[in-house]
């Protein structure tokens, strides 16, 4: 039996890799779109085993929503880079930076 | 039905500019439809205003006064950022109907958000928000700069969201609950797990209201972003965003103020005093704005902290104090013009008091009250915060307060300066449209006039703390 301590590492860990993966990766902004996913899947982990082992369903659900929302935020961002793209002919990351002050 | 009376802006908010969305597709008259949601969104604003106080949906949902007086600011500086985009949306090659469109849909999720009493509608609310305005903020699609902004926006917005949701789990993993008076009901006070989510919350939350240290994002945006958009950014999205952060301690973790006061006095102290020495080098005005609108965070989280009576009215007053002052200043910005181009530069506004010496004592008076100098309305506004502080004993909190404002009058006055006493420039186009001038003339006149009658909106201040105490 899995006790829901070895869910929270493994998806504490997940996250963890999500967030040193947008702010250690130097090269490509697509690695930090999957870095975000990589978040927004870990919490999913996170409410499920909560939700299996409070035996309450309202964790499942948000992570429904979570899903619905993670999709609609990948669409907008691939949109937001398409047209960055075009504009500046790069997605480096250490490219991106015509604004500072 | 009955159910659904609750959310009826709400409902009608969503109904109307999804139609709108189906008409702009085939009438593709911009300023037809820029006035239609103007309309949409203040008939919205009397439908919150009729609405009784309830709670709706299993209590995920919450209409009190509190919410209320939020809303009400959040659709009026929705409908100020129209005003402001009818005369400048040429220039700035943001001419397409979808603008104000996406303005109602953020402004649609800010009301969610505000009347959320649960975990999932909060994070609903403020989703249907951010994802319009990563939109907005790339909105001018052939410049470099706007989709760059929209770039820096998504992936810190998207980053926050994430510690936010993570944040979420936790707090149902250990409490069980996700709709808020449940989990103050059932709250441990020595629960690790709990702490651990309350932390994640707020640090995603303080991203969206940009908070030190969660602010990169901030200046960026605010120069990159087509300048109605950034007006927009600086009204309302901040407003809700600080009305659910307090929604969240006060309802949910109100029994143990202690543990979370720190985050919030920290946050408090972090941004007064970065925004204070970081913006004294800025030349571009939005991004100084940016900077600015940092630090009257700052100065808001203190109301926040002193988790009293006090607190909360300061805070609502700060709010629409902040509000007016703001869309004076991003109404001027938007009719700085030579040769039909806009200005950004801190350095145009040099002769101004030759050329519109009304006008330039009118933008100077904002920036003395930005800068908090009696008798203007922002004076009062850090009054009653700085006041509120010391009644619930932060003293520390008002010291730094006040020595924090007294810097950032440097950067103020320095607009001031360079209005009157720098080399005169150029003279700005006619400044002709009435729409900007009248947002102007208004929200300035108020700010001068605040301390001749106070009142009005002292009273809101009174009627929306009277929700949590």
């Amino acid at each position: 039996m899995i006790e829901l301590n070895q869910f929270l590492i493994l998806s504490a860990l997940l996250f963890s890799i999500g967030v040193i993966g947008i702010f250690l990766n130097r090269k490509n902004v697509i690695i930090i779109l999957m870095s975000i996913e990589i978040i927004l899947l870990s919490v999913n982990i996170n409410l499920v085993s909560f939700s299996y082992f409070l035996g309450d369903l309202t964790g499942q659900i948000i992570s429904l929503f979570v899903l619905t929302v993670a999709a609609a935020e990948a669409a907008i961002g691939l949109a937001i880079l398409v047209i960055y793209n075009r504009n500046a002919g790069t997605i480096e990351i250490e490219k991106i930076n015509s604004l500072k002050g | 039905m009955g159910v659904f009376t609750i959310i009826l802006p709400e409902i009608f908010l969503f109904l109307s500019s999804t139609l709108l969305l189906v008409v702009g597709l085939f009438y593709k008259r911009v300023n037809i439809i820029n006035l239609l949601t103007f309309s949409i969104l203040i008939l919205a604003a009397v439908l919150v205003f009729y609405q009784p106080s309830s709670f709706g949906f299993n209590n995920s949902f919450v209409n009190d006064e509190f919410s209320k007086t939020i809303k009400m600011l959040i659709l009026i500086g929705s409908a100020s950022t129209l005003l402001m985009f009818s005369p400048s949306r040429r220039k700035i090659n943001i001419d397409i109907y979808e603008f104000p469109i996406l303005i109602s849909f953020a402004s649609l999720g800010m009301m969610v958000m505000v009347s959320s009493n649960d975990l999932l509608s909060m994070f609903i609310g403020l989703e249907l928000q951010s994802l319009s305005l990563y939109v907005l903020a790339s909105l001018n699609r052939n410049s470099l700069q706007s989709s760059e902004s929209g770039i820096k926006y998504f992936i810190l917005g998207a980053l926050s969201s994430g510690l936010l949701l993570f944040g979420i789990s936790y707090i149902y993993g250990f409490t069980g609950n996700t709709n808020f008076n449940l989990i103050s009901a059932t709250y441990d006070k020595n629960s690790l797990g709990l702490l651990i989510g309350i932390v994640f919350v707020c640090s995603g939350l303080a991203f969206k209201i940009s908070a030190v240290p969660f602010h990169m994002w901030t200046p960026d945006v605010y120069q990159g972003a087509p300048t109605p958009v950034t007006g927009f950014f600086a009204l309302a999205p901040k407003i809700a965003a600080v009305a659910i952060f307090l929604r969240f301690l006060y309802s949910s973790f109100g029994e143990t103020a202690a543990d979370w006061q720190q985050i919030i006095i920290f946050l408090s102290i972090a941004s007064m005093i970065f925004a204070a020495f970081a913006a004294i080098a800025q030349s571009n005005i939005k991004r100084l704005m940016a900077y600015s609108s940092i630090g009257h965070v700052g100065y808001i989280l203190i109301g926040m902290a002193c988790f009293n009576f006090e607190g909360v009215q300061s805070l609502i007053i700060y709010l629409i104090l902040y509000l007016v002052m703001n869309l004076s200043v991003f109404s001027f910005i938007l009719m700085m013009k030579r040769k039909d181009e806009y200005c950004e530069n801190i350095n145009d506004l040099s002769g101004l008091y030759k050329h519109n010496p009304f006008y330039a004592i009118l933008i100077a008076l904002s920036m003395f009250s930005l800068a908090g100098i009696p008798p203007l309305a922002g004076f009062f506004g850090k009054f009653y915060i700085f006041m509120s502080a010391i009644k619930s004993d932060f003293y520390l909190l008002a010291v730094v307060g006040i020595v924090a404002s007294v810097v950032s009058a440097f950067y103020y006055l320095r607009i001031v300066k360079i209005i009157y006493f720098d080399e005169p420039s150029e003279k700005f186009d006619e400044f002709n449209s009435s729409s900007l001038n009248l947002l102007f003339f208004i929200s300035s006149g108020i700010v001068i006039l605040f301390f001749v009658y106070p009142s009005p909106i002292l009273n809101m201040g009174n009627y929306a703390a009277k929700t949590f105490f």
